[in-house]
C-alpha cells in the first residue's frame, strides 16, 4: 500500500501474493474458464438443492423461535455457498470442525434436519448426530475449535491417514489467538487441514474493518508460512473449486490452505439479535443482489439444468422434508432431568452419583 | 526397589505409559530435546521419536487445545504447561471443551487427555512461578484433578491419570520434584484416582493436605506425637472427585479437622472440604474445622514466599487450639 512508508534503499527479502477466485457474477454469467466439474449438472444441481433446502430449514427454524419451540438460533443467509460448497468437497473419513453457522456443511455430511433443530432447541442429543461420528459438534465459543482442528490433524499424519481436518470460522475469528495458535502450528508441521474464514463482514455488530487492518483475511495465512486465497464466498462453483484444490493439497501431504470466503450476512446475527441497530437498509439490499441462490440457478437455467418444473418440485420436496424434521423435532421425547450427569465421565463418581440420585428423586445409598 | 525423586518417577511413568500404549503422545514446550524444564520428560524424545514426544511452539492455549483434537481422534495426549502461573490461557480449552466434550455430544466424543504442571511455591522462582490455584480447576465439573505426594504416588497416579478415560489436569508439587525421594518400582501398576491416601494414622486430629504440603503437615505430625496429640494425616491426593468417605470416616473417628494448603484460603479447596464435614459430620465434631492456608494475597516472589506458605509452626498452633477446644 502506498501509505505504507518504507526506506527503498533496503532489499526486498520477501515477497508475498493473494489470488482471488471466480468463476460466476452475480447475475450467473461466467468470468472465467469454469473448472471442469461445472459440467456436472448431478453436482450442480445438488449443490443448489441443498443451499434452498438450508435457506428454508433456516427459516422454519427461525418461526420455531419466534413462537417460542426453539431456542437462540443462526441462520446462513447469504452465505450458504461456503458451507454448502467446503462440506462438498469433504469425504466421510474427513473430520470436520464447524462454528455454530455451518448448520449446511452438518446438513451435507449426514446431519439430520431435526437433529439441528435438537441442539437449537437446547438438547445435547442434537449434538450425537448421524453425520460422521468423528465430526466435531457445532462450537460456540469463537475461534476455540481451531486448536482442536490442529490436534485432529496432527493425530491424523501421525498415523499416516489420509483424511484430511476442515475448520470453519467467521471474520471475528480471525482476531483471536486460537485461531492464529492453530494456524502457526499447522504451518509447522504441514498438517492436512484446511481453515476456511466465512468472512460476512460482520462480527454480530462489529464491522471487518474494526476487526483488521489487512487488506484481506487470506493473508492472515502468509504469516503462518503456507497458501491463503481469497474466494468469492457467494459463488458456489468458486467456493467447491476451491475446496476441492485445498482439500487435495493437504490430503496429498503438501500442508494446511486457507480459504477465505467472502460473503455476506444478508439475516440477523442470530434470532437475538436486530442487524437494524448497526446497519442500513441500503447496504443489506445491495448484497441481496450478489446472494448465491440466485446466482447458481442462473447458470443452472443458463446451461439448462434447471426448469421452473424443477425449481418447483424442489420447493415442494424441501417445504415437506422441514415439515416433516419440525414435526419429529416437536414431538421428541423430553430427557429426564438426572440424565444431565451421564455422559459426565465414563463412570459417574459416587461423589456425583449422590447428587443424580436427588435429581432423580431416588433415595440415597 | 530403586529409588526416585518425584519428577523421576514422573519420567518414569511416561516412559511406561508409551511403552505399553502407542497412542500416548507428550507435547509442550521444551519436552523433546531439552526433556522438559525440570527434566520430566528427559530421553523420551530420543527413545520415542520426535512425532510422539513433541516441542509446540510457545503458546499454552495452543497444548490444551491440541490435546483436545487429539484425544477426540483417539490418541492420549499428555501435555506440559512449563508453570501453573501459565496455564490459564488453557482454561478457555478446559472448561469449555475438555471437560465436557464427552457430555456434550453425549458420549460421542471424548477426552481422555493428561495436562500436566508443575505446582506451588517454595523454589525462589521468578514472578508467576508459584500459583496454586488448583481450586480454580476443581470447580470445573467433568474434569479430573490429581496431585501426588511422593514418587511412589506421582508413579501411579500420573499411569492412572494418562489411562483414565476423561481429561485429567496432573498438578505436580515443584518443591519435591527433587527434594522428595522414596522407592519406586516400576511395575507399570496405577494408583486409583478416587482414593485419598492414609499416610499416618492417630485418634486425636485429622491433618488433611494434598501435594508439598504434606511435607510440612507430616512434620507437624510428628512434632504433635512428642506433645501427646497422635495426629492422623490425609493426603487427599485427587481433589475433583475427592475421596469423601475417607475424609468423613477419618472425621467421625477423631471429631476434629485441620485442612492445610498452600492456595489462597478464600474459595480454596479447604473451605470445600470443610462444607462437606459440616454438612454430613456435624454430630461428630468436637472442634470447629480449621483451615492452615496460604494467606489471601498475591503470593509473593522470592524473599517473602516463606511467610506465605504455612510453616510447620503455624500447622501445630492450629492443631494444638483444635485439641485444646471446648
Amino acid at each position: 500500500m502506498a501509505s505504507r512508508r518504507v526506506n527503498q534503499d533496503l532489499p526486498v527479502i520477501a515477497r508475498f501474493e493473494v489470488r482471488h477466485r471466480n468463476y460466476l457474477a452475480p447475475d450467473g454469467s461466467i468470468q472465467r474458464p469454469l473448472p471442469s466439474f461445472a459440467s456436472d449438472s448431478r453436482l450442480l444441481t445438488e449443490l443448489y438443492r441443498s443451499m434452498v433446502l438450508l435457506r428454508l430449514f433456516d427459516r422454519k427454524a427461525v418461526a420455531l423461535q419466534r413462537t417460542g419451540r426453539l431456542g437462540t438460533y443462526a441462520v446462513s443467509l447469504g452465505q450458504e455457498a461456503v458451507s454448502v460448497g467446503i462440506a462438498s468437497a469433504m469425504r466421510k473419513e474427513d473430520v470436520l470442525l464447524p462454528s455454530y453457522r455451518d448448520n449446511g456443511a452438518l446438513l451435507w455430511r449426514g446431519v439430520k434436519l431435526e437433529e439441528i433443530l435438537l441442539f437449537w432447541g437446547g438438547d445435547e442429543r442434537g449434538n450425537r448426530f448421524s453425520g460422521p461420528v468423528h465430526d466435531f459438534p457445532f462450537c460456540v465459543p469463537v475461534g476455540s475449535q481451531a486448536p482442536h482442528a490442529a490436534g485432529v490433524a496432527y493425530a491424523l499424519k501421525l498415523r499416516k491417514q489420509p483424511r484430511v481436518a476442515v475448520c470453519l470460522f467467521g471474520d471475528g475469528a480471525t482476531s483471536k489467538g486460537d485461531v492464529y495458535e492453530a494456524m502457526n502450528f499447522a504451518g509447522v508441521h504441514k498438517l492436512p487441514l484446511v481453515f476456511v474464514v466465512a468472512n460476512n463482514q460482520w462480527a454480530i455488530s462489529v464491522p471487518l474493518r474494526q476487526q483488521t487492518a489487512c487488506e484481506t483475511l487470506a493473508q492472515k495465512a502468509i504469516a503462518a508460512g503456507f497458501i491463503g486465497e481469497q474466494v468469492d464466498g457467494s459463488d458456489v462453483v468458486a467456493m467447491r473449486a476451491a475446496s476441492e484444490e485445498a482439500i487435495a493439497a493437504a490430503r496429498d501431504g503438501n500442508g494446511p490452505r486457507f480459504i477465505e470466503a467472502v460473503t455476506y450476512r444478508l439475516g440477523d446475527h442470530t434470532t437475538s439479535d436486530d442487524a437494524a441497530r448497526y446497519r442500513s437498509a441500503e447496504e443489506v439490499q445491495a448484497h441481496w443482489k450478489e446472494e448465491p441462490i440466485a446466482r447458481l440457478r442462473a447458470y443452472l437455467v443458463a446451461q439448462k439444468m434447471w426448469s421452473k418444473a424443477d425449481e418447483e418440485q424442489l420447493a415442494t420436496e424441501c417445504h415437506a422434508r422441514v415439515e416433516a424434521a419440525a414435526e419429529r423435532y416437536l414431538a421428541t421425547a423430553p430427557r429426564r432431568p438426572e440424565t444431565m450427569f451421564d455422559h459426565l465421565y465414563a463412570d459417574l463418581p459416587e461423589a456425583y452419583a449422590a447428587q443424580r440420585r436427588e435429581l432423580a428423586g431416588e433415595p440415597d445409598a | 526397589m530403586p529409588e526416585a525423586t518425584l519428577v523421576e518417577a514422573i519420567n518414569l511413568a511416561l516412559a511406561r505409559a508409551m511403552q505399553d500404549d502407542p497412542d500416548v503422545v507428550v507435547l509442550g514446550e521444551d519436552v523433546g530435546v531439552n526433556g522438559g524444564v525440570f527434566r520430566a520428560t528427559a530421553g523420551l524424545q530420543k527413545r520415542f521419536g520426535t512425532e510422539r514426544v513433541l516441542d509446540t511452539p510457545l503458546a499454552e492455549l495452543l497444548i490444551s487445545g491440541l490435546c483436545v483434537g487429539m484425544a477426540a481422534q483417539g490418541l492420549k495426549p499428555v501435555g506440559e504447561i512449563q508453570f501453573m502461573g501459565f496455564i490459564y490461557p488453557c482454561l478457555d480449552q478446559l472448561v469449555n471443551h475438555a471437560s465436557r466434550l464427552r457430555n456434550r455430544t453425549q458420549g460421542r466424543l471424548t477426552c481422555p487427555m493428561v495436562l500436566r504442571t508443575p505446582h506451588g511455591a517454595g523454589i525462589r522462582a521468578p514472578e508467576h512461578h508459584s500459583e496454586s490455584t488448583e481450586a480454580m480447576l476443581a470447580h470445573i465439573p467433568g474434569l479430573r484433578v490429581v496431585m501426588p505426594s511422593s514418587p511412589e504416588r506421582a508413579y501411579g497416579l500420573l499411569l492412572a491419570a494418562i489411562r483414565d478415560p476423561d481429561p485429567v489436569v496432573f498438578l505436580e508439587p515443584t518443591r519435591l520434584y527433587r527434594a522428595a525421594k522414596g522407592e519406586v518400582e516400576d511395575n507399570g501398576e496405577a494408583l486409583p484416582l478416587d482414593a485419598a491416601f492414609v499416610l499416618r494414622e492417630g485418634r486425636d486430629l485429622t491433618l488433611i493436605s494434598w501435594g508439598a504440603m504434606l511435607k510440612e503437615t507430616m512434620a507437624a505430625a510428628e512434632a504433635l506425637s512428642a506433645e501427646g496429640i497422635a495426629a492422623e494425616v490425609i493426603d487427599l491426593a485427587t481433589l475433583k472427585p475427592y475421596d469423601e468417605d475417607t475424609v468423613l470416616g477419618s472425621v467421625a473417628k477423631t471429631g476434629r479437622c485441620v485442612i492445610v494448603h498452600e492456595a489462597a484460603r478464600t474459595g480454596g479447596f479447604g473451605a470445600e472440604i470443610a462444607a462437606t464435614i459440616a454438612e454430613r459430620r456435624l454430630s461428630s465434631l468436637l472442634a470447629p474445622v480449621t483451615r492452615v492456608t496460604g494467606y489471601d494475597t498475591v503470593v509473593p516472589m522470592a524473599r517473602l514466599e516463606q511467610y506465605y506458605m504455612p510453616s510447620v509452626e503455624r500447622v501445630m498452633t492450629a492443631a494444638r487450639r483444635v485439641c485444646q477446644f471446648g
